[in-house]
């Protein structure tokens, strides 16, 4: 006789007994995949991590976040040019992340809790000089500090800063945020030497086991333009660099600003803040082939600087300068028609290009130069051994945010030197593609716009043109993130499984994928927002 | 700056969590307690969208009868994949009888529970689209007549897949089957014939009837709530795309649902007593060839000629659902927010 009921025979199992993860051909496995906005950022920053602590109001956590990288957020969070918001896979869905402005708000923050960073590691007992005291030279020597390294700082100014302070109007970089900035990586125990300009290296050098030099384009180039008596001509870093002294340059009524970059619109936007009442721009092509940024050239003209396209300078006087009207060419080349054009004009600022007096390296063994840049290798070593250069004088795109990171860079790279080892190159993730995402999940929502002083009161005073967030703007904007190739637990693979074969391992811990009953579906790698789940073939088993 | 909304998150309520959501706010499904009420193990084929479903039906109705629950089963896939004796992945208390009779089998649970003074324990009746709207289709109606205490669910797969893929009563017009072949100049299923069992539920003037599809979870987890919350012949009718039978790649089930939500091929929406009471409305429209051309049973469409007569029919369908059920809102904006 069985105990068991009438026509039932066996023992009631569970189909956990059924391990249908041998049906599976193909496997999901959870990636972090590389988003644009990390790929686009020249000073080496990963914005998505830091945007994932500031959507938990873990702002302090965020900030170390970035401090890892970059000892500047309030400063980048201000002047940066943002290349990680032109990447910003969200820009083809709605509006990019304001990663900018969320970053400028932890910088800030930072300032105004008092945060600060430490060094953890050993003394290394090596010490490395660092020439210029600019966005490379101090990055280099933070980071050389937080690796343990003694660092020195050289900088002819008489504050640091490099063009952070002598080259960015204090409208766009207030000097107070700058100093907290500089004081902070200064206070780790960097030791600077200001108004110590370095001309013969070799000489310094005696002492230090590796050198950088972070110099910067601090020459404004001149060009060949007939002037006559009396003209008042000026190149825009000097006048930048007067303004900032607080010695300011007479201009006059009238100033005509040539050149078509960033540093033409500074140079345009503070004259009138100097007393100018009539900024004129002449730049020889067109706008859409301007290498001013736009939000700069659209500030300038907000502010009522007036822009002379297709034009060049061919000749200055006293009180006017003769412009002549350009076509462009077939390549997009500008070139001349025969027709003139006289303009009034008091002062005349060359905004032409900057350049770098190499003088300091020229004189090494073993250094190359390559047309106004120092040629070095990948890890930004010149020829000379243990002579290291970076910033705006190895041919890189000169601004302070690709300053930063070759300050990275370079110390990264000395401290391979000093141990001897090179450092190890780990190879990038894969892409986080705009195709990989899910947007269904995704609410639209448009990015949050820092609040600007208004046109009018902004011409007359150096105080800052765009406004800060404020705590929950910044929460806002940085819950906007997509998180692109990186989970954020959503919750929807451990949904979505219609084998019940993804177990939720907590908050912060994210999910882990039960291989015994994973069939291989697809549908939590085909339904996650982020795109962070590959598929991966199994191999047939031998 | 003023009338921002702070609250927003990346991902909105469409997702099933999300790490910044209290608990309480995300779906039921987001819960690592949940009942799990259809287990691993089963025998569903990969990406099985009724397996899903009824996983997400059975594990709210769980959370909102505390676990007090009973389930009948019609024959069907649902049945034979979870159960190949002695092996079960139900936990739930389950009962299969018939194909044909178990929205009886329910009823009678139901009763039976009356008889007993266990009025805390609740019934719910299940099947596929073959047992529900064919062949269970008379025992089904009498339950809806009598307005018995049970909530029936049907998970529209649109035809039997168990068996082969036969046509249903519920399979679209123009789609591939085994017994509506793509031969000479007949395309796929007729047009004009089949049941439209949510709107024959409605006349029956029961107390609840809603349409839901595995593409929207937070939607089909509320509307179970609210059906348990009520008494009475309850009917639920939930879209789960079948990768064998329609031909779709298994990743692709909760997709293809979404699509056919919004084509305006399947109306989302809850009837009270007869009446619909509420719709889902589309949120980002497509043409109907868009959630048609993800699936085989439909390629004869396609290639080697595509066929505007039929999709254009397709499309006609389409449109007069939007047009019944105003599944088109003309809103400026298509947040649907998370307040604190």
């Amino acid at each position: 006789m069985t105990d068991k009921p009438f026509a039932i025979t066996l023992d009631i199992g569970s189909s956990l007994a059924n391990h249908t993860g041998s049906w599976r051909v193909e496997r999901p496995v959870y990636v972090n995949r590389r988003p644009p906005c990390a790929d686009a950022c020249p000073a080496g920053e990963d914005p998505l991590r830091w945007l994932y602590q500031a959507e938990e109001r873990g702002y302090e956590a965020a900030w170390r976040e970035i401090m890892a990288v970059n000892p500047f957020p309030a400063v980048i969070g201000r002047v940066c040019y943002h290349p990680c918001e032109s990447a910003c896979n969200r820009g083809q869905l709605d509006e990019a992340v304001g990663i900018n402005a969320v970053e400028r708000f932890l910088g800030d923050e930072a300032i105004r809790q008092g945060w600060t960073v430490t060094s953890s590691a050993l003394p290394t007992g090596r010490h490395v000089l660092v020439i210029g005291a600019g966005p490379a030279g101090l990055s280099a020597a933070y980071h050389l500090r937080l690796l343990g390294h003694d660092v020195t700082v050289r900088d002819g100014g008489d504050q640091p800063g490099g063009m952070m302070r002598y080259g960015i109007p204090a409208y766009r970089l207030p000097r107070d945020v700058l100093d907290t900035e500089i004081a902070r990586i200064v206070s780790l125990g960097v030791r600077l030497e200001r108004q110590h300009t370095v001309s013969d290296l070799r000489a310094e050098a005696a002492g230090f086991d590796a050198v950088f030099v972070a110099v910067g384009a601090q020459l404004g180039r001149r060009i060949d333009i007939p002037a006559g008596d009396g003209a008042r001509v000026l190149d825009a870093v000097t006048m930048l660099h007067d303004v900032a002294d607080g010695q300011p340059p007479l201009l006059g009524r009238r100033v005509v600003v040539y050149g078509g970059g960033n540093t033409a619109m500074d140079a345009a936007r503070s004259a009138r803040r100097i007393g100018a009442t009539d900024a004129l721009v002449v730049y020889r092509r067109t706008r859409d082939r301007m290498p001013a940024h736009e939000v700069d050239l659209t500030q300038a003209l907000d502010e009522g600087i007036t822009v002379h396209w297709l034009s060049t300078l061919t000749r200055i006087d006293g009180d006017r300068v003769r412009v002549e009207r350009m076509r462009l060419d077939d390549t997009g080349f500008p070139q001349p028609t025969g027709e003139y054009e006289d303009l009034s004009a008091d002062a005349v600022v060359l905004a032409v290009g900057q350049e770098a007096d190499l003088s300091l390296l020229a004189a090494l063994d073993g250094v190359e130069l390559d047309g106004g840049n120092v040629r070095v290798g990948p890890d930004l070593m010149t020829g000379q051994p243990g002579i290291f250069a970076g910033g705006d004088i190895v041919g890189a795109e000169q601004t302070v945010t690709n300053a930063i990171g070759q300050g990275r860079r370079a110390a990264q790279a000395i401290d391979a030197y000093l141990a001897g080892s090179p450092a190890p190159a780990t190879p990038p993730a894969a892409p986080a593609t705009f195709e990989r995402l899910n947007t269904w999940y995704y609410c639209d929502a448009p990015a949050t716009v820092a609040p600007r002083l208004a046109a009018a009161r902004r011409v007359s005073t150096f105080d800052e043109v765009v406004g800060g967030l404020d705590e929950s703007t910044a929460l806002f904007e940085a819950r906007r993130c997509l998180s692109c190739g990186n989970c954020f637990e959503c919750d929807n693979c451990y949904g979505v499984c219609p084998d019940n074969a993804i177990r939720k391992l907590g908050p912060g811990l994210g999910f882990e994928i039960d291989y015994d009953y994973c069939k291989g579906c697809g549908l939590c790698a085909a339904e996650c927002p982020a795109g962070a789940i590959d598929l991966v073939p199994e191999q047939a088993r031998q | 700056m003023n009338g921002q909304r702070t609250f927003f998150y990346q991902v909105g309520t469409f997702a099933v969590g999300n790490r910044l959501l209290d608990p309480a706010m995300r779906a039921g499904q987001a819960d690592p307690d949940r009942a799990n009420a259809l287990t691993s193990g089963h025998r569903a084929c990969q990406g099985c969208g009724e397996a899903l479903g009824a996983r997400y039906v059975l594990d709210a109705a769980m959370r909102a009868t505390g676990g007090k629950l009973v389930v009948v089963n019609a024959t069907g896939c649902l049945e034979v994949f979870s159960t190949p004796y002695p092996e079960t992945s139900w936990r739930v208390p389950w009962l299969h009888s018939l194909f044909g009779n178990a929205p009886a089998v329910a009823a009678g649970a139901a009763a039976t529970l009356r008889a007993q003074g266990r009025d805390d324990v609740r019934v719910i009746g299940q099947g596929g689209d073959g047992g529900t709207v064919d062949i269970g289709f008379g025992c089904l109606s009498g339950m809806f007549e009598r307005n018995d205490d049970v909530l029936f669910v049907c998970y529209d797969n649109e035809a039997y897949m168990n068996t082969g893929v036969q046509r249903s009563g519920a399979t679209p017009p123009a789609a591939r089957t085994a017994t509506t072949p793509v031969v000479g100049d007949r395309s796929g299923n007729r047009f004009g014939q089949g049941k439209d069992l949510p709107v024959i539920a409605m006349a029956h003037r029961i107390p609840y009837v809603a349409t839901a599809t595995v593409a929207d979870l937070r939607d089909l987890e509320a509307k179970v709530a609210h059906a348990m919350s009520l008494h009475g012949a309850r009917y639920l009718h939930v879209l789960v795309p079948c990768p064998l039978g329609w031909g779709t790649a298994s990743g692709d089930t909760v997709r293809v649902a979404r699509l056919a939500v919004e084509s305006g091929l399947f109306p989302v929406f809850e009837a009270e007593h007869g009446e619909v009471t509420a719709v889902r409305p589309i949120r980002r429209r497509v043409p109907v060839a868009d959630y048609l051309r993800l699936q085989t049973r439909y390629r004869h469409l396609f290639t080697p000629t595509r066929c505007d007569d039929v999709l254009d029919a397709i499309g006609a369908v389409a449109e007069d659902n939007i047009r019944r059920y105003g599944l088109i809102e003309h809103r400026d904006v298509e947040h649907r927010e998370v307040s604190p």
